[in-house]
């Protein structure tokens, strides 16, 4: 016999009582885990999408030259003339430490071609990547699968009067145009696109690209970790984050997880009531019983804790099935809100966590019935003596 | 100085409105251990008051309680609920057995809060109900309990702590004639064995088991009823005690 066998036997007498408490903790429980583990699953979904299907970092020639611009992204001392990128080196890229979170590494070479009377940008691309990289490029047409296979820009191909199946001639070769891209509203628009290899010699940049865009996956990787990496794998390159990017495209996800936290704290509060309320029923209901432990010799202190012990062991009760409960929760509601298909997080953190919430919201919420429990006078609860 | 000592004891209670009602006017009490003390008197005549502040549970007005040689209202709040633990055997007259506990548990509940391993407590428990006769009902929950066998086991509770004084309010109250006797027997059994027993108690024939009887009205000491010698039992420490009934006889 001591308290917690005590505080387990007045548990097990009042069940009812006790299911109710639970029950309204678990509600609180199980929507603070489904919220969090819905925008954990969520945010690391979309990290990895974005991630996947756009640059996150741009490795450019080193350059004193004032800043050029690509499709919105400034460069920084890009320059025509300067010392292109050997594209052997770009093989050290998957020796770096974190050469798993590179999801695409697109070279490309740049230069200008004259094109009858007119002078275009001809763009040079390995098209897996490059494509991958450039989710947004929507084709009419197909890609270039051969060397005198080219894609233009929509305005390009305005410009020169092009059509799926045109011939175009540039310095000599004959190029079939298989692919137009539909208009970006970008740089990309006026541009020719064809194959590395054909315009690096075209271009007179055997081995040389001008400018490479890598998505890192940076779920686990911050992406200053990768900038460095690769920094260091290409010394002679300026490596650079695309960090307005980055933080833009997350800043949705981070307004809801600050929308969720708000809401959780909301519920919680609720289900703290729901503690504090059945407490202090129970403490009322059960004064001649405190009055006998009293009488008996049971301290103020023995009786608070008694009641913070019941009050913890429904807690934690309530803390793993509301857990439990959200993780269910998530698992069903997940494949309606993310697209794709999405990972369902099991994290021990937010498993203990929510224990530990559970059990310091059902405690605190318990103080007060507990020190009212503890100042009845034992003869006014006996009301014998 | 005496076992218990009670110097210039008053109880006042005030109620709403500022009216005032005294429960207890003026007392001095000397009680020796080993001594079986009767408190009686009508209703509102002070003797559960007395019995209260006596037990560490209610402070008195004015006056001072000193049981084996400690000052009461000394001690703080929670060194008066220890006291009453270590020192004091309650048996109420509702019983006030809690009754989602079984029997054993019940005399147990002194000691849940004392350091003690659980095996110990147990047969300590298990050795006080072999004293009140209830060796096989420690299983059972109150309700299962008839009211003479809920009252040893709140007898049984009030001795788990080996506690030097027991206080007894009206322990035979709710019984009938036969089972109050027998409470009374074994009241009288622990007293033989050296235990000190205050008791309150309206039946004026359980005076007979008394060494001492105080009697309350109004909230002061009231001249005792003499007590025929065939009734009056002796003192401890006057010899051996004559036994109302086999003086009878």
């Amino acid at each position: 016999m001591n308290l917690p066998t005590i505080a387990w036997n007045n548990l097990q007498r009042r069940k009812s009582r006790m299911a109710f408490l639970v029950a309204g903790l678990l509600l609180g429980v199980a929507t603070v885990v489904t919220l969090l583990s819905l925008t954990q699953s969520l945010t690391r979904e979309a990290e990895h999408k974005l991630e996947s299907y756009g640059a996150n970092i741009v490795i450019a020639p080193k350059s004193d030259e004032l800043s050029l611009s690509y499709g919105g992204i400034t460069l920084g001392g890009l320059s025509l003339d300067v010392q292109e990128i050997r594209e052997q080196d770009l093989a050290r890229l998957e020796r770096i430490p974190n050469h798993r979170n590179i999801a695409a590494v697109a070279p490309k070479v740049l230069g200008a071609v004259a094109v009858g009377n007119s002078r275009l940008m001809l763009m040079g691309i390995d098209p897996g990547p490059e494509f991958r990289v450039k989710g947004w490029w929507a084709l009419d047409g197909r890609r270039p699968a051969s060397d005198h296979e080219l894609v233009a820009g929509r305005n390009a191909a305005r410009k020169l009067g092009l059509d799926l199946g045109s011939t175009l001639p540039i310095q000599g070769e004959a190029f079939t145009v298989t692919g137009i891209l539909r208009e970006t509203g970008s740089q990309d628009d006026d541009l020719l696109i064809a194959r590395l290899p054909v315009a690096q010699r075209l271009l007179r940049k055997e081995g040389e690209v001008s400018l490479v865009e890598v998505a890192a996956l940076c779920g686990d990787c911050p992406v200053e970790d990768m900038v460095a990496q690769i920094s260091e794998a290409l010394p002679d390159a300026k490596v650079s984050a695309i960090q307005q990017v980055v933080k833009t495209r997350l800043h949705a996800l981070d307004q809801f997880k600050a929308f969720s936290f708000g809401v959780a704290i909301v519920v919680l509060l609720v289900g703290a009531m729901v503690v504090f309320v059945t407490m202090m029923g129970s403490v009322n209901e059960r004064t001649r019983e405190i009055g006998i432990l009293r009488a008996l010799g049971f301290r103020r202190s023995h009786v608070t804790t008694l009641i913070l012990m019941e009050a913890a062991g429904v807690s934690l009760l309530a803390g793993v099935l509301g857990y439990l409960s959200g993780m269910g929760a998530t698992r069903l509601l997940l494949p309606w809100l993310a697209q794709g298909h999405p990972h369902l997080v099991w994290s021990p953190v937010l498993a203990g966590g929510s224990m530990l919430m559970a059990v310091l919201v059902g405690a605190a919420a318990s103080f007060y019935p507990a020190l009212h429990a503890s100042r009845l006078d034992p003869t006014e609860a006996l009301r014998a003596i | 100085m005496a076992f218990i000592d009670i110097k210039n004891l008053r109880k006042v209670y005030r109620g709403t409105g500022g009216h005032e009602v005294a429960a207890l006017k003026r007392l001095d009490l000397d009680v020796d251990e080993g001594t079986f003390l009767g408190i009686m008197g009508q209703s509102g005549s002070g003797k559960s008051t007395l019995l209260s502040m006596l037990g560490g549970l209610c402070h008195p007005t004015e006056g001072v309680i000193h049981v084996d040689g400690i000052d009461l209202y000394a001690l703080g709040t929670e060194k008066l609920a220890d006291f009453r633990r270590e020192y004091l055997g309650f048996v109420f007259q509702s019983f006030n057995l809690v009754p989602y506990l079984t029997a054993l548990e019940n005399v147990m509940l002194p000691l849940a809060v004392k350091s003690m391993p659980k095996a110990h407590k147990r047969s300590r428990a298990m050795e006080v109900l072999a004293r009140v006769g209830l060796t096989d009902r420690g299983g059972h929950l109150p309700s299962q309990l008839s009211g003479g066998e809920q009252e040893r086991v709140a007898i049984a509770r009030a001795l788990v702590n080996h506690p030097p004084l027991l206080l007894a309010d009206e322990p035979t109250g709710s019984l009938d004639t036969a089972t109050s006797a027998a409470t009374m027997a074994l009241l009288k059994d622990l007293n033989d064995q050296g235990q000190t027993i205050v008791m309150v108690t309206h039946n004026i024939e359980n005076q007979a088991f008394f060494h001492r009887t105080l009697v309350l009205r109004d909230g002061l000491p009231f001249p005792a009823p003499e007590a025929s010698p065939v009734l009056r039992r002796t003192s401890p420490g006057e010899g051996s005690p004559a036994h109302a009934c086999a003086n009878a006889d």
